[in-house]
């Protein structure tokens, strides 16, 4: 498999964060569109009790249903085939692939319309749909502009908020025959609107994500505000859903709580223009509707998150995008700098699982542990927890009992494993540190000018002339 | 007995207290340290400072090394013999006492619960001020207009923005404005600034341009870290701009509240 588009490799990450972090416009870019979400999400939260108790909820729901996944997940296949849609299971993304391929060759596809799966990402759905001859088109007005740009998503829930108004309008006047320069958003959306009615009608299989699949019912839950959702999943012969395995939940009534936290903390949008909840395929008699509905489970590495108590966490995630909204970091240097296909704070708590923790590390040190994310995820995922773990995992010896993830110890040096050793020892031994911060003090004169990437940015530090305790000893006498 | 919004419960004011004064305020920020004892002293109460204090650990706690964490909280942890409470002049410390110690001796079986036992009467200074002390003092200052930074996990770990506040908001000539994006995180985060530089750069040029914007003559808060970070950088944009004087003052809460409140001020 070649190396899909939407991963570049983890040890680029700095350079990628930097020609952000240089470049005005588009940290303006970002930091105004952080903003704009930031005051929509807080606009449907006004009540800080109602809000505490709608996460308290949401995160048992998610809670609850990981802690019987395996029995959801059986339940949810079972319904799901009684219901007439078949189920697929996928280890990873290959296999995802293949089994896509598979239906497509069967029923002899040569176009997909897509509805946005961050899922489809995930496998690099499109690049290999193309490879294998088929046409897979983006009908989401994000995914349709990243895609028309030869991008992938730069954040989960806006995959184009990277792009500015202008740089659409000449993408549009560029890549869609015969359309003229225009920065008018109602002109643009109409654009992309024109294009994509054809294609719908064209397509032999529509592709969806899912947000919730509920096993009560054998039912999947899609959320989407531009109608196109739907289109992909009545207007083809063929649907196939596409989702991770931890999108099960246990009972249709669980899905109104998730939702509601969902579309606020994501949009700041009280309810979205869509909701689908698609149960069967076509039945006879019905005027619309797919003949064949198909769900695509994947793994992906979910499961080594789901067989550690303390990460299992992550999984409770339903992708609202809040996390990047909020996180200082992200702000600074927009998703693609993360380089995996999940950015910002839930990118680097889930990426270890899905590409390995030696792909994936630097991540997972890239914040400031402000717990900004923590604050608002409504599903209660302790992130900042997760990255600490996550650190302590990439730097654990890898032949000790603290390395338990694929991949865990790359990020040990024997360096930084000498200066925490010493670290350690200086403040663990008092004598120690009293010689040490004793002849810091004295020899505050001799403090350097030059601290590294302290004193890039900042004056530099140094020691007062006398250390707190001194000053109470003398006080004292 | 005293309950505040996030539950906790404060004991009545003790007779007697230690200050776990931090390694940044033991060696950067001294003055910090004995403005806090003073503010404790006023009220009656005796201050002990455990000689064999160093650091609470959260460097390496926080940079991914649990084991040389726990190595230096363990040289810590009997520093506090007595039931008294531990004030402590920082959030973030505070936080790494109160929360973070007891999940790195979860499974100590022997350690546990002493571990718990302390972290319970670890305070944050402001919080100890305000629920334990009921911090009343006339301000002897003059008017001046202050906006206040609340450290990361003092905000989110500790709730000590309400604290900080309340006690800026006793004070009557010390009018408190608000920055933009208050919330937001100054961008040290420990080692994070010595790792991504230039991330760690753009979010504090972000804040001290917020300070500076928002018209206050100084910014005051609870944790040396943020401060050190935020006027470090402002103090290297006045060197870059060829600036003589600063563009922006700071000082701990500690020494502002002495300063303000004492009968001969410094
Ligand atoms: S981690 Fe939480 S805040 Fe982030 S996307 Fe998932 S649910 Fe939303």
């Amino acid at each position: 498999m070649s190396q899909p588009i939407n991963f570049h490799p983890v040890e680029s990450f700095k350079e990628r964060g930097r020609s952000v972090v240089n470049d005005p416009a588009q940290r303006k870019n970002f930091r105004s569109a952080m903003d704009f979400l930031q005051g929509k999400r807080r606009a449907q939260f006004p009540e800080r009790q109602e809000l505490e108790g709608l996460r308290d909820l949401a995160s048992a729901i998610r809670r609850y249903s990981l802690a019987q996944l395996p029995t959801l997940l059986e339940q949810l296949e079972r319904n799901l085939t009684a219901n007439g849609i078949q189920v697929h299971w996928a280890e990873n993304a290959e296999d995802a692939n293949a089994i896509a391929l598979d239906i497509a060759r069967r029923v002899q596809a040569r176009k997909i319309i897509k509805g946005k799966s961050m899922v489809s990402e995930e496998v690099d759905f499109n690049h290999r749909m193309q490879e294998a001859g088929i046409e897979a088109l983006e009908s989401d007005m994000g995914e349709y502009i990243v895609q028309l740009a030869g991008e992938a998503p730069s954040h989960i829930i806006m995959p184009a908020i990277h792009k500015t108004k202008q740089q659409i309008a000449q993408l549009f006047s560029e890549k869609v025959p015969g359309v003229p320069y225009s920065e008018d958003v109602d002109t643009l959306i109409q654009v992309g609107r024109q294009v994509l009615r054809r294609k719908f009608a064209e397509a032999d299989i529509g592709l969806s994500g899912v947000n919730f699949a509920v096993a009560e019912t054998g039912s999947l839950c899609l959320v989407e505000n531009e109608g196109n959702g739907r289109m992909c999943t009545t207007v083809p012969k063929v649907h196939i859903a596409i989702t991770g395995i931890e999108k099960v939940v246990a009972k249709l009534e669980h899905v109104p709580p998730l939702y509601s936290v969902l579309t606020r903390s994501a949009t700041g949008q009280a309810v979205t223009t869509y909701f689908n909840i698609i149960t069967r395929p076509r039945q006879p008699g019905e005027k619309d509707g797919p003949e064949e509905v198909h769900l695509i489970l994947l793994d992906n590495g979910r499961t080594q998150a789901y067989a550690d108590a303390q990460l299992r966490a992550t999984l409770q995630c339903i992708r609202c995008g809040a996390c990047m909204n909020h996180c200082p970091v992200y702000a600074r240097i927009g998703g693609h700098a993360y380089g995996t296909t999940y950015p910002g704070p839930i990118g680097a708590i889930i990426s270890p699982h899905l590409r390995g923790l030696d792909q994936t590390y630097p991540l997972a040190f890239a914040s400031t542990l402000c717990g900004a994310c923590t604050e608002v995820c409504p599903v209660r995922i302790p992130i900042t927890e997760l990255l600490v773990r996550l650190r302590n995992e990439a730097q654990a010896r890898p032949d000790s009992e603290d390395a338990t993830l694929r991949g865990s110890g790359a990020g040990r040096t024997k360096l930084a494993t000498a200066v925490w050793r010493g670290w350690s020892l200086v403040y663990s031994r008092l004598g120690l540190y009293r010689m040490t911060s004793w002849s810091m003090s004295r020899g505050r004169a001799l403090s350097p000018i030059d601290q590294g990437a302290w004193t890039r940015s900042r004056t530099p530090l140094v020691p007062a002339p006398k250390r707190l305790r001194d000053l109470l000893r003398k006080r004292r006498k | 007995m005293e309950l505040d919004a996030a539950g906790r419960s404060y004991p009545a004011k003790p007779s007697d207290v230690y200050l776990y004064a931090t390694c940044l305020v033991d060696q950067f920020a001294p003055e910090a340290g004995l403005d806090a004892v003073r503010l404790l002293e006023r009220e009656g109460i005796t201050v002990h400072f455990p000689e064999g204090q160093t650091c609470c650990g959260q460097p390496a706690y926080s940079s991914g090394y649990p084991d040389e964490a726990r190595a230096v909280a363990r040289s810590q942890l009997d520093l506090f013999p007595e039931p008294w409470p531990v004030v402590v002049p920082s959030g973030s410390c505070g936080a790494m006492m109160r929360h973070h110690y007891p999940k790195l001796f979860e499974d100590d079986m022997v350690l546990g619960p002493q571990v718990r036992a302390l972290a319970e009467r670890v305070f944050e200074l402001t919080e100890f001020l305000v629920h334990v002390l009921h911090f009343a003092h006339p301000d002897r200052g003059e008017q001046c207009t202050v906006a206040l930074h609340t450290s990361c996990h003092a905000r989110r770990e500790m709730g000590c923005h309400e604290t900080s506040s309340a006690l800026l908001d006793s004070l009557d000539q010390v009018d408190v404005t608000e920055q933009a994006r208050v919330e937001e995180c100054c961008g040290f985060g420990g080692t994070f600034s010595i790792r991504f530089p230039e991330i760690s750069e753009a979010i504090v040029s972000d804040k001290v341009e917020s300070l500076r914007a928002c018209g206050a003559q100084k910014v005051v808060s609870a944790d040396c870290g943020c401060l050190f970070n935020i006027l470090g950088r402002a103090a290297k944009l006045d060197q870059q701009a060829g600036r003589a004087s600063p563009s922006l003052e700071g000082e701990h809460i500690a020494s502002f509240l002495w300063r303000r409140t004492s009968e001969a001020p410094r």
